[in-house]
């Protein structure tokens, strides 16, 4: 009889962790190849310099200039309206609230909004925002059929992506880094996990990169992030490891208890989907990045979104025009 | 390969530890549900019923993430040990309990009547003749353990049905990793069947 007690209390207590641990977990397939990468970094270069000749001053005629040449832009202006995918589950990035409901927030929907602003200034006229879902596996179609104009949802730049449509960006270059318990100071980067205990979900990108970086690390596999961080919360791993964008997740819904060690490891540049052939549109959103990486604005929207959760903000990613 | 070999040893460690475990729990369960204290009866009626009709999967959840929430936590390799014993004591406990039913009552009545004790007629008359006949149900019992101690892949113990689902995403080949996971539990479990037969006919009383 006793046994019987408690076990119902385990059950219940079992219970009440299911539904607290429970939203968390969106494991966006994002994994960036690895060729993306060293590309990205081959382009900017070349292309950062042509902008300096261009001169600094991209001013809004330029811009006007851009939005006339743009056949998508030209019918956001006289529309008066822009639609904009973005992820509605991605904390931080763009989310909107599941219990609320409402417009989404997040780093990816400030960006946007600042973009539009932009436009806004450059062609005079006020556009309004009208944000739409756009989960991973739709984002390619969702610009080349025309539901939306621009996808700004944690979307990583790669070469298969780029037959299909065009990217502006990078705005943000995400990567795989480490969450360990709040009190913990002893792990600051991927060489400290030797001798670790480290968990990942099976079958992961991330847990291969650690298999290949951290080989002294001990590996915990799970199905699902959100156990991985149970085993954290209870002291039974000491780190776990994947793309920063899912660790701030975890953060953002578990409160204090955990901390990003904020030094990733692996590069994901995420860009602005537009439509492949609208070269015009392209420049004017690298444009507008450039703008708001200087003018502070791109540090502003970190700070509010994923700075919360990330202590340093950091640099803006060079625009890479391929 | 040497993946492999690492999964079946971990594979037999669980399915041993887990089966000294699970044949204690079972003695001692079949007890109380044969003893004489109503109190013990329940119990060991409760335990059965709860243990034996959730799903394995359950319990190691509840075991390993559910219990830290009660203050109890242990290590990830004992967790899975004791896990496994606690489900599969429940089944062997009610192997022993019907072979406890096979021995004649008349025997326990008889030991009664000589003073001994219920410890000692359950110890020395009853159980030494209510195991033998239940060598082949107990036997299955066992196999069963060897299969379900995949299930503590749930937890992260990487036997050998984890290792079998590394080696596939690695290799992107699941299907002969798998079939070679399929072969090697049948290196485990037909010996197994054979030796149970054998201990089978060894310890059966001939009448």
């Amino acid at each position: 009889m006793k046994r019987n007690r408690s076990w119902w209390l385990v059950t219940l207590l079992t219970l009440l962790a299911l539904v607290a641990a429970g939203c968390g977990d969106d494991d966006d397939g994002d994994v960036a190849t690895e060729d993306t990468t060293e590309e990205t970094t081959e382009d900017t270069t070349d292309d950062a310099e042509e902008d300096d000749a261009e001169g600094d001053d991209m001013a809004s005629g330029d811009g006007a200039a851009l939005i006339e040449e743009s056949e998508t832009l030209s019918a956001i202006v006289e529309a008066g309206s822009i639609t904009i995918g973005t992820k509605f589950d991605q904390p931080l990035f763009g989310q909107v609230d599941p219990t609320a409901g409402g417009e989404p927030v997040g780093f990816d929907v400030e960006i946007a909004k600042l973009i539009v602003d932009k436009l806004s200034e450059a062609s005079g006229e006020d556009i309004s925002i009208e944000f739409v879902e756009t989960p991973s596996a739709i984002r390619e179609t969702a610009i080349t059929d025309g539901t939306v104009e621009m996808v700004a949802a944690t979307y990583t730049i790669n070469d298969a992506r780029k037959e299909l449509i065009a990217f502006a960006g990078p705005y943000y270059v995400a990567g795989q880094d480490i969450m360990v318990a709040a009190d913990d100071d002893s792990i600051t980067g991927v060489e400290d996990l030797a001798g670790k205990t480290v968990c990942s979900v099976q079958g992961s990108t991330s847990i291969e990169n650690l298999r290949e970086m951290a080989p002294e690390a001990e590996l915990v596999e799970y199905d699902v992030y959100s156990k991985c961080a149970d085993d954290l919360a209870n002291g039974r791993v000491d780190a776990v490891s994947t793309d920063n964008v899912i660790l701030v997740g975890l953060i953002d819904a578990e409160g204090d208890s955990f901390k990003l060690v904020d030094n990733p490891f692996t590069e994901e540049p995420y860009g602005i989907g537009v439509p492949l052939e609208d070269q015009a549109m392209r420049d004017f959103v690298n444009d507008a990045l450039e703008e708001i990486f200087e003018s502070g604005e791109w540090a502003e929207a970190y700070e509010a979104t994923v700075g919360t959760v990330a202590e340093s903000t950091p640099e803006p990613p060079e625009v890479d025009r391929y | 390969m040497d993946l492999f070999l690492d999964g079946i040893r971990t594979t037999v460690s669980l399915t041993l530890y887990g089966w000294l475990g699970a044949f204690a729990i079972g003695l001692v369960i079949a007890s109380f549900r044969v003893s004489p204290v109503p109190p013990l009866r329940w119990a060991g009626a409760t335990y059965v019923e709860l243990v034996r009709n959730c799903p394995l999967t359950v319990l190691f959840f509840l075991f390993w993430f559910g219990l830290p929430n009660a203050g109890v936590q242990f290590p990830r390799f004992p967790s899975a040990v004791i896990v496994l014993a606690l489900y599969t004591g429940a089944f062997v406990a009610e192997a022993i309990r019907s072979g406890i039913n096979t021995v004649a009552t008349g025997q326990a009545e008889a030991a009664r009547s000589l003073g001994l004790t219920f410890g000692q007629v359950l110890g020395q008359v009853v159980l030494p003749q209510a195991l033998r006949s239940v060598v082949a149900p107990l036997g299955n019992v066992f196999i069963a353990l060897i299969k379900n101690s995949s299930i503590a892949y749930t937890i992260s113990i990487v036997e050998l049905t984890g290792q079998a689902q590394t080696l596939a995403i690695r290799s992107a080949a699941a299907i002969p990793v798998f079939t070679g996971a399929a072969i090697a539990y049948l290196i485990l479990t037909l010996p197994s069947g054979f030796a149970i037969g054998w201990l089978e006919r060894r310890v059966a009383i001939k009448r």
